[in-house]
C-alpha cells in the first residue's frame, strides 16, 4: 500500500510554472524530508499535498485514493505550522479538540483522544492555558497535538522548527523523531531549509530547486554520492569545494587536471567521447587532509583560520579566483595564517561532475 | 475673499505662535539652568532641572487648554444644575426631581434606551458582515468607498437626505419619498413615517446605522486582515466550514475590536441630538435626551438649571463606557 504518490503534479500562478512536474512514490510510515533553497517550491507543494493549493496538473493519491479534488479535511492529513497557528482564543484542550468537535465526535471520544495526545506530549498539565501562556516550544507541541489528534494518515510539517531558538531546536527535533518512531504507520512530510534536520530525521530526502527533484534518497547516499553539483553543494556543511578541471585521460580511471596545472586520477570510469571535456572536481572540506609529500591534490596558501575548537576551517586561497577552498580540519591543527599547505584527499570521497553538473558516478 | 485671507492668516499667525511658544520658552529654560560652559556638578543638576520641567513646558498648553474647554464647563454644568432656571439661586435637587417625574424625560430616556440596544447593534453588525464579504470580492474596495461615504455626511445632512426618503404625500397625488413610493407601487396606502409614535425611532435609527456602519467596516475590515492566515487554514484542515470559521475562528480573534467599535457607537449614540432636532425635534414621541437638554437650555426663554441637570445624567451615562471602552483599546493596542 503506498501512503502517497505524486504523479506529473505541477502547478503554475497564471503563466508563472512553479512546480514542473513532481514525481515522488512515498511509502507508508516513511519519513520524507523535503529540503531546498528559499523559493524552490518545497512548501508550495506541501500546501498541494495539504489541499491548501489548487493542483493545476499531475495526480495525487493518498493510500490509494485520487485526491485532487478532495477538500483537505478529508484527506487523511494533518498540518503543523511554522507559526503554531494554534487558534488564540482557545484553550490547549479547545484547540485539540476543535478538530473533533468539528466531525461531531463523541465526547468522550474527544476527551480519550486529547489526553492521550496531552500525555504523550507531557501537555497535561497546561490543558487549560491559552496558547499565549506558553512558551514557544510548548506552543509547537500543542500544534503537534492537534495534528496527532486527528488521527492523520499523513502527517506534514511546514519548518516546524524555525521559530524556535537553538537549544528548543535541537529538543523539538528529538522529540518529532521520537514521535515518528511511535507512530510508525503514519507517513510523515516535512519541509525545512536545515540540512541537519533533514540528515537527522528522514528516511529519505528530497532534494528541491526551483521546481524540479534534483535527487531522492537516504541522507548518506546524497551526501557520499550526490547525483549532481546542485545536491553536492547543497548537502554538507560548509558546501563542497568545486573546482574547474578538463578531463585529459577518460577510461576505467579519469584523469583530470586542475584549472592550476596540477593532474589527480580518480577511480571514476568515463566513455572515451568525454576525453578533453570540461568538469568540476568536488572534494568535501572535512575529506581533505595536510600532507607533506609530493602525491598531492592541491597546494595553497592559508588565508583565514576559523577556530572553532573541535573543528578548524582553512580558507586557502589560490586556486579559484575570488572563491577560497575551505578544509575542515579536526581539532586545532598547526597552521597559521600565510602558510603554504599541500592537501591531499582519500581517493574513493572524490567528485567529478560533467559541463551540466551531472556525475560521473553511475 | 476677504474671510479667506484672514482665515489663512489665523491659521499662519497660530502656527507660529505655537512654535515661538515651544522654542521660546525652552531656551528661557536653558538660560536660567544652563548646563552648557558649566563644570561637574552645577552641569549635572542643571540639567536634570531642566529635563524634569521641560515635559511641563510641551504640556502646558494642552493642560490649559483641557482645563478651560472640559473642567470648567463640566464644573459649571454641575454648579448649574443646582441652581433655578437663571443661575441665581440655589435650590438643591430639586431640577433632578423634577426630571424623574417629567414624562418627556421618562420618554426620551426610553427613547435612548431602544437607540442603545438597537444602533450599536446593528451598525456594528452590518459592518462585520460587510467586511468579511468585501475582502474576497473584486470589487470589495469600491462597495466599501460607497458604503463608508456617508460617514463624510454630517447628520444635519443625512436626515435631509432622509427626509426625502421618508416623505408623505396625500394618498393619490405622487409619492416623491422613496419609502412610499415604493410603498403605493406594492398597492400599500402612502404613511407619513416620521409621526408614528414608537416605530418613528427605528426610522430615525435607521438614518444613523446608515451613516456609522461604513466606520465599524472600516475598523473590523483592519481587524479581520490582522487574522493570521495560517489559522484559518488550520480551520480547513480541520473541517471547519465558511461559518464555523467565521463565528468560532475569525469572530472570537477580533472580539476586542468589535467591543471598542461597538461602545465607540454607543457613546456617540447616547449623545445622538442633530439627526432628531433635524426629523422630528422630539415631536411623535420621539424626543431624546440631548434633544431635551437643548429645548429646555436655549428654548422658551431657557432653564438653565434643567437644561444643565439634564446634560450631566448624559455625562454620567456616558462616563462608564468611555473607561471601559478606552480600557480595551488600550489592552488592544498593548496586547499585541
Amino acid at each position: 500500500m503506498t501512503g502517497l504518490l505524486l504523479k506529473d503534479i505541477r502547478k503554475s500562478y497564471g503563466a508563472v510554472d512553479v512546480i514542473h512536474g513532481i514525481n515522488l512514490d512515498i511509502k507508508q510510515g516513511e519519513f520524507v524530508v523535503f529540503v531546498g533553497p528559499s523559493g524552490c517550491g518545497k512548501s508550495t507543494l506541501l500546501r498541494m499535498i495539504a489541499g491548501l493549493e489548487e493542483i493545476t496538473g499531475g495526480d495525487m493519491f493518498i493510500d490509494g485514493e485520487r485526491v485532487n479534488d478532495v477538500p483537505p479535511s478529508k484527506r487523511g492529513i494533518a498540518m503543523v505550522f511554522q507559526s503554531y497557528a494554534l487558534y488564540p482564543h482557545m484553550t490547549v484542550y479547545d484547540n485539540m479538540a476543535f478538530g473533533m468537535r468539528i466531525a461531531r465526535e463523541s465526547k468522550e471520544e474527544i476527551d480519550r483522544r486529547v489526553r492521550a495526545a496531552a500525555e504523550m506530549l507531557q501537555l497535561t498539565q497546561y490543558l487549560d492555558r491559552l496558547p499565549k501562556a506558553l512558551s514557544g516550544g510548548q506552543r509547537q507541541r500543542v500544534a503537534i497535538g492537534r495534528a496527532i489528534c486527528r488521527n492523520p494518515k499523513v502527517f506534514l510539517f511546514d519548518e516546524p522548527l524555525s521559530n524556535l531558538d537553538a537549544a528548543l531546536r535541537v529538543a523539538t527535533r528529538i522529540e518529532i523523531a521520537k514521535l515518528s518512531e511511535r507512530m510508525s504507520d503514519t507517513t510523515m512530510i516535512y519541509v525545512t531549509h536545515d540540512q541537519v534536520e533533514a540528515m537527522t530525521l528522514a528516511d529519505r530526502i528530497v532534494v528541491l530547486s526551483a521546481g524540479h527533484i534534483e535527487q531522492v534518497g537516504a541522507p548518506l547516499e546524497l551526501y557520499e554520492r550526490p547525483a549532481n553539483l546542485f545536491v553536492a553543494r547543497f548537502i554538507g556543511s560548509p558546501a563542497m569545494n568545486v573546482i574547474p578541471a578538463t578531463i585529459t585521460a577518460a577510461g576505467a580511471q579519469t584523469t583530470v587536471t586542475l584549472v592550476r596545472g596540477k593532474s589527480v586520477t580518480l577511480d571514476i570510469p568515463t566513455e572515451a567521447s568525454e576525453n578533453g571535456r570540461k568538469a568540476s572536481f568536488g572534494v568535501r572540506p572535512e575529506d581533505l587532509e595536510v600532507t607533506e609529500s609530493e602525491d598531492f591534490l592541491f597546494e595553497g596558501t592559508v588565508s583565514i583560520v576559523e577556530a572553532l575548537g573541535e573543528v578548524t576551517l582553512l580558507y586557502i586561497e589560490g586556486l579559484v579566483e575570488g572563491e577560497p577552498i575551505i578544509a575542515k580540519m579536526p581539532g586545532i591543527p598547526r597552521v597559521g595564517r600565510g602558510d603554504k599547505v599541500r592537501f591531499t584527499a582519500d581517493k574513493a570521497k572524490l567528485h567529478l561532475f560533467d559541463a551540466e553538473g551531472r556525475s560521473y558516478r553511475a | 475673499m476677504e474671510q479667506l485671507v484672514a482665515a489663512i492668516l489665523t491659521m499662519v499667525a497660530g502656527v507660529l505662535v505655537c512654535a515661538a511658544y515651544f522654542w521660546g520658552t525652552n531656551l528661557i529654560l536653558d538660560r536660567i539652568f544652563p548646563s552648557k560652559g558649566k563644570f561637574g556638578a552645577v552641569a549635572s543638576r542643571n540639567l536634570r532641572i531642566a529635563n524634569s520641567i521641560r515635559p511641563w513646558l510641551f504640556l502646558a498648553p494642552a493642560l490649559l487648554a483641557l482645563t478651560l474647554y472640559l473642567v470648567y464647563p463640566v464644573a459649571q454644568s454641575v454648579w448649574l444644575s443646582l441652581h433655578d432656571r437663571g443661575g441665581q439661586n440655589f435650590v438643591g435637587i430639586s431640577n433632578y426631581q423634577w426630571m424623574v417625574n417629567d414624562g418627556e424625560f421618562r420618554q426620551s430616556i426610553f427613547n435612548n434606551f431602544l437607540w442603545l440596544l438597537v444602533v450599536p447593534a446593528l451598525s456594528t453588525f452590518f459592518g462585520l458582515i460587510i467586511a468579511a464579504l468585501t475582502d474576497r470580492i473584486w470589487w470589495g474596495n469600491i462597495a466599501k468607498t460607497l458604503i463608508f461615504m456617508p460617514m463624510a455626511i454630517s447628520f444635519v445632512g443625512a436626515a435631509v437626505i432622509w427626509k426625502f426618503i421618508y416623505d408623505y404625500r396625500a394618498a393619490g397625488t405622487e409619492q416623491i419619498g422613496l419609502l412610499n413610493a415604493i410603498v403605493v407601487a406594492f398597492g400599500g396606502e402612502p404613511q407619513a413615517w416620521i409621526t408614528l409614535p414608537f416605530w418613528n425611532n427605528f426610522f430615525l435609527m435607521a438614518i444613523l446605522v446608515w451613516i456609522q456602519t461604513g466606520f465599524a467596516m472600516v475598523i473590523l475590515s483592519a481587524a479581520l486582515r490582522g487574522i493570521p492566515e495560517e489559522t484559518i487554514e488550520a480551520a480547513v484542515i480541520d473541517g471547519a466550514n465558511g461559518w464555523q470559521i467565521f463565528f468560532k475562528i475569525m469572530v472570537p480573534q477580533i472580539w476586542g475590536t468589535i467591543a471598542v467599535v461597538w461602545t465607540t457607537i454607543t457613546i456617540l449614540v447616547l449623545k445622538v441630538f442633530d439627526i432628531v432636532l433635524a426629523m422630528t425635534n422630539g415631536q411623535w414621541q420621539s424626543q431624546v435626551l440631548a434633544n431635551l437638554m437643548f429645548d429646555w437650555m436655549f428654548r422658551g426663554g431657557g432653564d438653565f438649571g434643567r437644561g444643565a441637570s439634564i446634560a450631566v445624567v448624559i455625562m454620567v451615562l456616558v462616563i462608564p463606557i468611555m473607561i471601559w471602552n478606552i480600557r480595551n483599546a488600550a489592552k488592544e493596542a498593548g496586547g499585541r
